[in-house]
C-alpha cells in the first residue's frame, strides 16, 4: 500500500490543504477563538468565580452526567438496533431503517415538546410511570431521555456498516472451531465493532453536550437541579453578561475537546489492537 | 502550483468583500422598515403594519413595507446590539431597550422620555388563568401560596415576561398593609416553592399549563390570558384578576443609529406615533393590550377590569434597579433558589 501513497484520485495536495485550513479556520477556529477573546474582559478571579459558581457546577454535573448516561444507553440499544437491522429481514424493516434517522432531521424543539407531552405527569407514558414512582419529565431522568432520543442515530449509523462487513461465515467458522455463542460474541464480533461503537458513543455524547432545544422543555429548568449548561449560558446572555456566558462556554469547550481527545486516543488504541490481532 | 494554496483564501476574502458593498435599494418611492419585537406581538403588528402602510401611502404618496421580527425580548435586543438593522424596536421591557444604549450606543440614554407614557403606547397587566370553575378557589395573590396549589410561571432569568410576573407578586406583598421588603421576599420565596417547572419562556409556560395540564394557576400577561381563553378554550379556562398588579409597559423606540444610516427616521417616527393614534389604539385593544387612550379604553372597558395598578418606577425605582437587585447573578431570585436545592 505504501508504494501507492503518492497517487491521489484528486490532484493538488496543496490546493486541498489550503482549502482545508481556510475552511476549518473560517468556520471553526476563528469563531471559537473569538469566544476566548471575549472572556479576556474578565479578570482571573472573576472568571474563576463565574465558572465555579454552585449553579454552574450543578449544571456541568447534569450536562456531562446525563450526556454520558444517554450515550451509554445508545451504545447498548443502538448496537441492538443495528444488529437486528443488519442480520434479520422482517416486514417493516425499511420503515424502521428510516425511523432511525428521524432524530437527526427533527427540529430538537419538536422532539422536546413531544417527549415532554408524553412524559409529563398527565402524558401517556408519564401518568403510568408516575404511578410506579418514576418522575421523568422535569427531572434529570427526563434530560437523559431527551439526550438519548437525539443521540440514537449516531450509534446505529456508525455500527451498522461495520456489522454489514462482518460476514456470517466468520461466526460459522468460530462455531466450527468450538466457540460458544458468548465466546463468538466477545472474542470475534465485539472486538471488530468496538472502534465503531466508540465513535458512535463519542458522537452521541458530543451531540448531547450541546443539546438545547429538546432539553429545555423536558427538564423544567430548575436551578441547581435540572438546569443544563446551555441554558445557563442563555441565562447569562439574558442579563447581557456576555463575558460570563462565554466564560462558561469556554469551560464547556475545553472539557468537550479534552473528552473527544481521550475518546479518540481510546479509539486509535482499539483500532491498533484490532489490526494487531493474528489473522485480522 | 505553489500559488494555489493561498489563492483560495484570497478569492474567498475577495468574494466576501464584494457582497457587502451591494444593496440599499429602497428608492424614494418605496421604503422598508424593520420592526424588531417580542413573541406575543406578532398578530398585533400584522394589523398595525397594514393600517400604517395605508395611512402613510395616503398622506405621503410613498409605499412603506414593514418587516417584522419576533423572538424572546432579550434575544431580540441582543440581535439589534449585534447589528440587526432594526428601524424600531418594540420590546417587552425597558431594560432590554436600555441595553441598546448601554452596550452599543444605538440610542440616547433618555430614550424613554421621547414618546408619551414612558414610550409605551399600550400596557398590559399580570393576571391569573385557572381551570374552568376555579376548583382551587383562587381569587388573589395570597391564594397562590396556599398548600396544594401549584403555580406555573416561566423562569425570570430567561424570560422578560416572567420578570413582570415576579415583580407583580413582589409589589403586591410589599404594598399590603404592613408589607416590608422582608415580607415581600418571604412571599415570593414561598410562591416559587409552589412552582414545579420553570419554563424558559412565557409561551412555554402556557403550553405546560394548557396542553400538559400541569398546575392549578398560570401567572400570565393579561393579553396572553385573553388569547388563551378566547382562542384555546373558554370552556376550559377562566381569567382571575387579582386585587393589585403591576402595569406591564412594553416600550417602543426608534433606533437612532440605524434610521439615520438608512434615512428612514421620518417614517419610523411616524410609525411609532401611529400606535398612539385612535386607529392604532383600537388595534391595540383588539389584540387585548390596554390602550392608553381613555376614549378607546372606555369603549372596551368591559374587557379590561379595573384593579389597583402600580408601576415599576413607583415600587422598584425603574428597570435597571429591579434587574440588578432581583435578577442579575447573586440577586434576590438566586438567593431564593439556592438554599432549597442540595
Amino acid at each position: 500500500m505504501a508504494t501507492h501513497a503518492r497517487r491521489h484520485v484528486l490532484p493538488g495536495f496543496k490546493l486541498s490543504l489550503g482549502f482545508t485550513w481556510t475552511y476549518v479556520g473560517l468556520l471553526v477556529l476563528i469563531p471559537l477563538s473569538s469566544l476566548f477573546l471575549k472572556t479576556f474582559s474578565l479578570t482571573w478571579p472573576q472568571f474563576w468565580e463565574t465558572v465555579t459558581a454552585p449553579r454552574a457546577l450543578a449544571a456541568y454535573r447534569l450536562s456531562f452526567g446525563a450526556s454520558f448516561v444517554a450515550a451509554l444507553a445508545n451504545v447498548v440499544f443502538g448496537l441492538l438496533v443495528a444488529w437486528v437491522l443488519v442480520r434479520y429481514r422482517f416486514p417493516g424493516r425499511s420503515f424502521v431503517e428510516s425511523l432511525v434517522d428521524l432524530p437527526f432531521a427533527l427540529p430538537t424543539a419538536v422532539a422536546g415538546l413531544t417527549l415532554t407531552t408524553l412524559f409529563s405527569s398527565k402524558g401517556w407514558y408519564g401518568q403510568h410511570l408516575e404511578a410506579l414512582g418514576f418522575k421523568v419529565a422535569y427531572s434529570s431522568v427526563g434530560v437523559a431521555v431527551a439526550l438519548t432520543f437525539i443521540g440514537l442515530p449516531f450509534v446505529v449509523r456508525t455500527v451498522q456498516p461495520v456489522l454489514e462487513d462482518i460476514d456470517a461465515d466468520v461466526e460459522e467458522a468460530a462455531a466450527t472451531l468450538g466457540a460458544t455463542p458468548t465466546q463468538t460474541f466477545t472474542r470475534v464480533l465485539f472486538p471488530a465493532i468496538l472502534p465503531a461503537l466508540l465513535s458512535g458513543f463519542t458522537l452521541a455524547f458530543a451531540r448531547a453536550l450541546g443539546e438545547y432545544g429538546s432539553v429545555v422543555f423536558i427538564s423544567g429548568n430548575m436551578p441547581l437541579r435540572t438546569e443544563i449548561v446551555p441554558l445557563l449560558i442563555v441565562t447569562k446572555l439574558e442579563q447581557y453578561d456576555y463575558a460570563g456566558a462565554t466564560a462558561i462556554a469556554v469551560v464547556m469547550l475545553v472539557a468537550s475537546f479534552l473528552l473527544l481527545l481521550i475518546v479518540n486516543v481510546l479509539q486509535r488504541w482499539s483500532h491498533r489492537r484490532l489490526e494487531a490481532r493474528p489473522g485480522a | 502550483m505553489r500559488t494555489h494554496s493561498w489563492l483560495f483564501p484570497l478569492l474567498l476574502v475577495a468574494f466576501v468583500g464584494c457582497s457587502k458593498s451591494g444593496g440599499e435599494g429602497s428608492g424614494p418611492s418605496a421604503v422598508t422598515l424593520l420592526n424588531v419585537s417580542y413573541d406575543p406581538t406578532r398578530e398585533l403588528y400584522v394589523d398595525v403594519n397594514a393600517a400604517f402602510s395605508k395611512h402613510w401611502e395616503a398622506t405621503h404618496q410613498q409605499k412603506v413595507t414593514i418587516k417584522q421580527s419576533h423572538g424572546g425580548s432579550g434575544k431580540q435586543a441582543r440581535a439589534v446590539i449585534d447589528g440587526l438593522d432594526a428601524d424600531v424596536v418594540t420590546l417587552a421591557l425597558a431594560y432590554d431597550v436600555d441595553m441598546l444604549a448601554d452596550k452599543a450606543s444605538l440610542i440616547p440614554e433618555g430614550w424613554q422620555k421621547r414618546l408619551a407614557n414612558n414610550s409605551a403606547p399600550y400596557t398590559s397587566t399580570i393576571v391569573f388563568v385557572v381551570r374552568k370553575g376555579n376548583p382551587k378557589g383562587i381569587r388573589d395573590w395570597d391564594d397562590l401560596v396556599r398548600d396544594g396549589v401549584s403555580v406555573i410561571t416561566p423562569n425570570p432569568k430567561t424570560s422578560g415576561g416572567a420578570r413582570w410576573n415576579y415583580l407583580a407578586a413582589w409589589g403586591h406583598a410589599l404594598r399590603k398593609p404592613g408589607g416590608t421588603e422582608q415580607s415581600a421576599r418571604a412571599f415570593v420565596e414561598s410562591l416559587f416553592r409552589h412552582v414545579p417547572v420553570l419554563d424558559s419562556g412565557a409561551r412555554g409556560a402556557t403550553t405546560t399549563f394548557a396542553e400538559r395540564g400541569l398546575g392549578d394557576v398560570l401567572i400570565a400577561w393579561e393579553n396572553e390570558a385573553f388569547l388563551l381563553t378566547d382562542e384555546v378554550g373558554k370552556e376550559r379556562f377562566e381569567i382571575v384578576v387579582p386585587s393589585t398588579s403591576i402595569v406591564a409597559e412594553p416600550p417602543v423606540t426608534v433606533v437612532d443609529r440605524n434610521v439615520d444610516k438608512r434615512g428612514t427616521r421620518a417614517v419610523a417616527e411616524a410609525y411609532l406615533q401611529f400606535l398612539y393614534s385612535e386607529e392604532g389604539q383600537r388595534l391595540v385593544a383588539k389584540h387585548h393590550y390596554r390602550p392608553r387612550s381613555e376614549e378607546v379604553a372606555q369603549k372596551d372597558g368591559a374587557r379590561f377590569p379595573k384593579l389597583a395598578l402600580f408601576t415599576i418606577d413607583e415600587v422598584f425605582g425603574g428597570w435597571r434597579k429591579a434587574q440588578s437587585a432581583h435578577f442579575d447573578d447573586g440577586g434576590v431570585f438566586d438567593s431564593i433558589y439556592v438554599p432549597q436545592a442540595r
